[in-house]
């Protein structure tokens, strides 16, 4: 068991391997120059930290049951911290710190059906989700991705969508919000596929991630299917300074979202979400 | 099943009572659409609707310079066609099948006739395609929302 | 182990700033500086502001003459003992190309000189925050094991003072190694000492004292007791964390923002308010790069920043957060009030804007909204 003496410490990384997903995003895979971090759970993130840029929270994107010490982000350039690591190229030293935060507590959704619906880049956050349930498939009754993204070139990890399209461990629906050219498939907001999908809300759990109205709209579709609100699970975000609980700055209502999130059921989020500025 | 049960899984015919139901059944037949097939042009004469069981439907416009864009899907569960109901009873965009689609269709000039004559069966059809509309209103919204974009997006 | 109270007159307490430098602490207490009352390094008792009291009100404090020369007789300043223990500026760690090490911090011993109750509770709030989760702050922890604390019996509250509906005061609580309750009368002047630990008795033995007298005891007791009704204001009753909540989107949030400069005062001289931002920098050739951190607070406009704006963008909801915060979240987050009576942030906000106030402001509304409702209920 790891001893923190110092949460504010990042450790080396060096990146290892780059994979561009769209435009601005891309999944970087990380390995330990010396010692390095605890094992992450699915939801889980990290504190990312550029040389002299700055440091971002980003959740993990890669595989829970791999134990080799690695750490697969995948990163959006939005700002200044993002774009240098987005722009990190093999041989790239950065820093981490964490795992930090709530998880999806897959062990809770066993024996359930698990309706994913990722939302963009929530996307990312969502795959150790996908990942964690595939590689104990027998766990988990039926499992649904719905993914959108805003046009088809936009979807993180197409590859991999693709392979599990073919496969009949998960039904995947994946759609675009921009009217498209070129393009078979859905055409429509994800709420749309998700109002489609019949469910057993006794035994469902819902896993959400993506912007704030888009998980706002969602669960609405799935809480008038009759699914509790305790059983659709939210990745929430602010702005995060130090990730361990001290700096103040991830509040949202009485959530310290570094330490209470980044996942948070329904129940207690949706109170908060609803009022504006919080 | 036959359709007349089929139609109470879908919106609006779920708010019909049963008797209505059987109203509607009377003016409607099955239909498969093979893939890659035109149900209708922007433009023309609206009549048809489609109770789509499986499959699913683009709804389509040409943009010179883009060619064809899909500005929606419709799928299983799904209904398409209410243009024929409002003036000017035309089709504002053209419908394509992406897929097979096995679906109910409705002779819709008998069903603007039964709906005109019997108030009783046309308020609650009216209502419930008020909400289904509204429901596509909101999603076309979240989409207007443009929530995916990033910062330096365009 | 029972250690009675002694007492120590107005000679001694020189001796102990003398014995407590000798000793090796950093002796920190209340002086005189730019026509206030601030908390400094001190090196003899003589920077003691004897004499000096202070009035205080909403958005307003001043220094007076008072007619006698007691050390102790001002409520608490703009400054708070925060500074000392949670640095507005610190650094936290250097990197050279992968190696990563953390800044190497001087080892200090503060001994804290006239802690008031208020602020003895602040320092536990902040221990609770800083020290009770699972990833402590290890720089606040060391500066916490060296510290001693001599605290203050409050008997003349100020203007905005409320620790006594906050339940921290006047009474210092338990956490000090000393506690000094100043008496002047015909019979001289003098403190009444109460020894919290073992550190404490130590220092104590080493000044000349006696053991207190039971007319002793009971004198200063009676002072600070009687103090706890001459509060100058006091925070409502009730369970003001679910008050809040049910606040939230209540209209007066936007009176108070017509008044709130959002100018962060009341953060800054808040004695619990923890809040840090981090700043990260590098030397000219990028290769060495530091992180500092520095506190920050919750009405900065992008505290709250967030994919290309902040959350909180009004007035009225930087306002609300912190009150909030202060006064519902915390005890969600930390397991107590925010919240320590000390009423700083009332003195020092330069539109006056009184917490209590706007307390009892929703406490009002909320009583008449149930008013009316029992009265719609009731015609029916």
């Amino acid at each position: 068991m790891t001893v923190d003496l110092e949460p504010m410490l990042p450790a080396p990384y060096r990146v290892t391997e780059r994979q561009v997903e769209t435009h601005d995003s891309v999944t970087l895979r990380l390995d330990p120059v010396g010692a390095g971090l605890p094992p992450f759970r699915p939801g889980q993130f990290t504190m990312l930290y550029e040389r002299g840029v700055g440091e971002v929270a980003i959740s993990v994107s890669g595989d829970p049951s791999i134990g080799d010490g690695s750490l697969i982000h995948t990163i959006r350039e939005v700002g200044a911290v993002s774009r240098a690591l987005h722009n990190a190229m093999p041989g790239h030293i950065i820093g981490a710190r964490g795992p930090f935060g709530t998880g999806w507590d897959l062990d809770t959704a066993v024996d359930h059906d698990l309706v994913v619906v990722a939302g963009g880049v929530g996307l990312a956050p969502l795959r150790p989700v996908l990942l964690g349930a595939l590689a104990r498939r027998d766990s988990y009754r039926r499992i649904v991705l719905i993914a959108g993204a805003r046009s088809p070139g936009e979807f993180l990890f197409r590859d991999q969508l693709d392979r599990w399209i073919d496969t009949s461990d998960v039904q995947v629906v994946l759609t675009v919000d921009q009217p498209a050219e070129d393009w078979n498939g859905p055409v429509g907001f994800v709420t749309e596929p998700l109002r489609r999908l019949a469910v057993d809300p006794a035994r469902t759990i819902a896993f959400i991630c993506g912007p704030e109205p888009m998980m706002r709209f969602c669960a609405n579709v799935l809480l008038a299917k009759g699914i509790q609100p305790t059983s659709i699970r939210v990745s929430l975000e602010r702005n995060m300074k130090c990730g361990v609980g001290l700096c103040g700055h991830c509040q949202l209502g009485p959530l310290l979202l570094c330490r209470d999130g980044p996942v948070v059921d329904y129940a207690i989020a949706q109170p908060l979400l609803a009022v504006r500025e919080l | 099943m036959p359709i007349i049960d089929e139609l109470a899984g879908f919106a609006p015919f779920d708010r019909l009572t049963a008797a209505q139901r059987g109203a509607v059944a009377d003016l409607a037949r099955d239909v498969t659409v093979a893939a890659g097939t035109r149900l209708f042009e922007e433009g023309q004469e609206a009549e048809g609707c489609w109770l789509i069981r499986s499959g699913q439907i683009a709804l389509e416009t040409a943009v010179p310079g883009r060619g064809q864009v899909v500005v929606q899907t419709l799928g299983a569960g799904d209904v398409l066609g209410w243009s024929w109901l409002v003036p000017p009873h035309r089709w504002q965009f053209s419908a394509i099948a992406n897929a097979a689609v096995a679906a109910v269709v409705l002779d819709t000039d008998r069903l603007k006739d039964l709906a005109e004559h019997d108030p009783v069966l046309g308020y609650p059809l009216a209502l419930g395609l008020l909400e289904v509309v509204l429901g596509r209103l909101q999603s076309t919204r979240a989409r207007l929302l443009d929530l995916y974009r990033g910062p330096n997006d365009r | 182990m029972n250690r009675p109270p002694a007492v120590l007159d107005r000679a001694a307490l020189d001796d102990f700033v003398a014995v407590l430098i000798t000793d090796g602490y950093r002796v920190v207490g209340p002086t005189v500086r730019d026509s206030a009352i601030v908390l400094a390094e001190l090196e003899s008792a003589d920077q003691l502001p004897a004499g000096w009291g202070v009035e205080t009100a909403p958005g307003h404090y001043r220094l007076h003459r008072r007619g006698d020369a007691a050390v102790f007789g001002h409520s608490a300043g703009a400054q708070s003992w925060k500074q000392f223990l949670h640095p507005a500026r610190r650094p936290l760690w250097s990197a050279d190309g992968a190696d990563f090490a953390p800044a190497v911090e001087e080892q200090v011993r503060y001994a804290f000189l006239g802690v008031r109750a208020c602020d003895l509770a602040a320092i536990a709030t902040l221990g609770r925050v800083l020290g009770g989760g699972a990833h402590p702050d290890g720089s606040f922890g060391r500066r916490g094991q060296g510290l001693l604390v001599i605290a203050a019996g409050c008997t003349e509250p100020g203007g905005v003072c409320f620790c006594a509906s906050m339940g921290t005061g006047p009474a210092p609580g338990p956490g000090y190694d000393l506690s000094l309750t100043e008496r002047i009368d015909e019979s001289g002047h003098r403190f009444l000492v109460d020894v919290g630990s073992d550190e404490g008795a130590r220092v104590l033995a080493k000044l000349e004292h006696h053991t207190a007298t039971d007319p002793e005891i009971q004198d200063a007791r009676a002072a600070v007791a009687a103090a706890a009704h001459q509060m100058g204001r006091q925070m409502p009753a009730g369970d003001i964390r679910t008050l809040l909540i049910e606040s939230r989107e209540s209209a007066h949030w936007q009176e108070v923002a017509g008044r709130c400069l959002t100018c962060g005062n009341c953060t800054m001289v808040c004695p619990t308010c923890f809040c840090t931002t981090t700043e990260d920098i590098t030397d000219l050739t990028g290769d060495h790069a530091e992180r500092w951190q520095r506190w920050a607070s919750c009405f900065e406009l992008d505290y709250s920043y967030m994919h290309g704006g902040s959350v909180r963008v009004s007035g009225a909801s930087r306002y609300r957060q912190w009150i909030t915060h202060k006064l519902s979240s915390w005890h969600d987050q930390f397991g107590t009030s925010g919240c320590v009576g000390c009423g700083r942030c009332i003195a020092w906000c330069p539109t006056g804007i009184d917490i209590t106030a706007e307390v009892s402001y929703f406490a009002k509304e909320r009583d008449d909204a149930a008013v009316e409702a029992g009265d719609d209920h009731a015609d029916h």
